[in-house]
């Protein structure tokens, strides 16, 4: 073992415990291929028996450069890259970075077009939370959950796919509002989830918050204090677990979310179990303001005026010289956005998504960095891993509900 | 909620209080409060706003590459979130060219660990008194800082007419190498 030449430690040196030297501990590699790390996350375990005394977390097989992308095309161009950052939550990551463009442009964004990006992003955190549990009680072996949940998320990707055309790498938030208006029949499916939901809810609950398997497998797992959270950075649920009281939505409301009544579920165990109770709790709250927001939604214009950032829709083209000027613009140079730097957070089902757009006064991004949620749990893992066995590392990162791709982007 | 007169009371308070001790420069652009100082001073200023104003979250670190002005270079930027007052502030961190280095805040904030590496990895420059500072998102053996302006995007370049045969030579070049 110790003849090998092939592997070398060096780089990791500092962070292994002398034991593993001797042999006295095994380092053993959870590897990018593996069905319970969510994606393709690389640990290194070092095991005494079963029991992690240091987990070392490997990123950056997921790494595409997006952010090095967006750099090289335009503004709109660009957003189509922010759908494949956080791939269940493609919704969220469209909505900061529009949001970030229309703060540093000062573009105003109608009514109407605010309360369905709220819907919009709620169903989409339902859906993201849906996933969540299916692999998570998939990965302690309570597989029926995971059909349940993908049987609700199909409901969800339709109504987004009668938006938009696409199931989940929408593009449908664009600067100044939204693509299109949405269609007839957009209400009535969002009113028909509404009316299903809350029962499955109960349903999956039935199935996972009593069992005596689940609790024992959750409770007392995975612990981390309040102080450690804040320290580490942990928002959205898994800081809500333990007790950190942040949700972007009440602190920095955006997109008219002031006008909507809802509870935000702060537990303090501090456990895996306390955060799944906060997400079931979650997409309860989201469903109630998705219903509020239907039932508000305002008639009126999907998309800003400001022709210098959206497009003239293409009956205007006929009649209108100014706006055959705009359209040729904005679709071959791109709108440019003023000199200056922003930074605009969202909460997304993992936590606070952070966009950071900076702006040198041309028509493509100076540097467009998102503080992306799961990279910044990532980095506390091996704390809550700690002294805990196998089995339950796959618990805990189950619970802190990563997304590689927002990890690495 | 705290109203937006007590908001930017604290806010105000804050940022003079650091802005005078530190000899930081304030500025305000659509609502957001930064701070721009000199990377000496970073450590002090942090400290201070952790214990004194409860700046308690450390949001986002990043950086961003102003090539080819090379002094400064780079900016690295923090953002620090306020959980009990619910306010927000920016610091800006200048950085030459020659010698990009900055002190890590990593002791302030534990967040900062992997978020100082992923600046490292992508734009070179060194944190002094990292624990750990190594390459996070590209392969331990990398060479070259990826964000940096001077750094290629790294896609092949098509092969339209007007450089068709510079490109041909190039794809010829391997094919005859072989023979």
């Amino acid at each position: 073992m110790s003849t090998q030449t092939e592997v070398s430690l060096d780089e990791l040196r500092h962070l292994i415990s002398d034991r593993a030297l001797t042999g006295e501990t095994v380092l053993l590699n959870m590897g990018p291929q593996h069905p319970s790390t969510h994606g393709v996350l690389r640990l290194l375990l070092e095991l005494d028996g079963e029991t992690v005394i240091n987990c070392i977390p490997d990123i950056g097989f997921l790494h595409t450069g997006i952010e090095k992308n967006m750099e090289a095309k335009t503004y709109l161009k660009a957003e189509v890259m922010t759908d494949r950052m956080d791939y269940m939550n493609t919704v969220g990551n469209n909505l900061v970075y529009c949001l970030a463009i229309e703060k540093l442009a000062e573009l105003d964004v109608p009514p109407r077009a605010q309360s369905i990006r709220v819907i919009l992003a709620e169903l989409k955190r339902i859906s993201s939370h849906l996933v969540w549990l299916g692999t998570h009680a998939l990965d302690m072996s309570a597989m029926s959950t995971f059909l349940y949940c993908f049987r609700e998320r199909e409901m969800i990707l339709d109504i987004l796919e009668m938006c938009s055309g696409q199931r989940m790498m929408t593009t449908y938030i664009r600067p100044g509002g939204l693509w299109r208006d949405t269609p007839a029949e957009f209400e009535g499916a969002v009113r028909q989830f509404l009316k299903i939901f809350p029962e499955r809810i109960d349903q999956y609950e039935a199935l996972l918050t009593k069992n005596p398997i689940f609790l024992d497998r959750t409770k007392k797992i995975g612990v981390i204090s309040r102080e450690e959270a804040v320290q580490w950075g942990l928002t959205g649920p898994t800081g809500r677990g333990s007790g950190v009281a942040y949700d972007v939505r009440k602190v920095s409301p955006y997109s008219g979310y002031e006008q909507y009544e809802f509870d935000v579920p702060v537990l303090h165990g501090g456990d895996v179990y306390a955060r799944y109770l906060v997400r079931m709790e979650e997409m309860r709250q989201s469903l109630r303001i998705v219903q509020q927001a239907l039932d508000k939604l305002p008639y009126g214009p999907v998309r800003s005026d400001n022709r210098k950032y959206v497009p003239p829709p293409r009956s205007e083209l006929s009649q209108s010289m100014e706006a055959v000027i705009h359209h040729f613009k904005l679709w071959t140079e791109g709108f440019s956005l003023p000199k200056g730097a922003v930074y605009v957070p969202v909460e997304s089902p993992r936590g606070e998504l952070g966009c950071y757009l900076e702006s040198d006064g041309g028509p493509k991004p100076q540097r467009a960095h998102f503080r992306t949620p799961s990279f910044v749990h990532l980095q506390a893992l091996p704390l809550l891993a700690k002294g805990h066995l196998v089995a339950d590392l796959v618990a805990i990162i189950g619970s802190i509900d990563i997304v590689l791709g927002d990890a690495d982007r | 909620m705290e109203d937006q007169p007590l908001k930017e009371q604290r806010i105000k308070a804050a940022v003079e209080a650091i802005g005078d001790r530190f000899l930081a420069e304030i500025s305000v652009f659509r609502g957001e409060t930064r701070l721009t100082l000199a990377a000496e001073r970073l450590v002090e200023a942090a400290q201070a706003l952790r214990d004194e104003f409860d700046f308690d979250f450390l949001t986002s670190l990043t950086a961003s590459d102003y090539w080819p002005q090379l002094e400064p270079r780079f900016h690295v930027v923090y953002q620090l979130y306020s959980n009990a007052h619910h306010i927000r502030l920016c610091l800006r961190v200048p950085v030459n060219d020659r010698d990009p280095v900055v002190p890590t805040v990593e002791k302030i904030w534990r967040v900062a660990n992997w978020h100082e590496r992923e600046v490292f990895d992508m734009f070179g420059i060194r944190f002094e008194g990292h624990s750990d500072l190594r390459r996070i998102l590209m392969p331990y053996d990398w060479e070259g800082h990826p964000l940096r302006k001077d750094y290629p995007l790294g896609y092949e370049e098509p092969q339209f007419s007007f450089n068709y045969s510079d490109i041909q030579i190039r794809k010829n070049r391997g094919r005859y190498e072989e023979a």
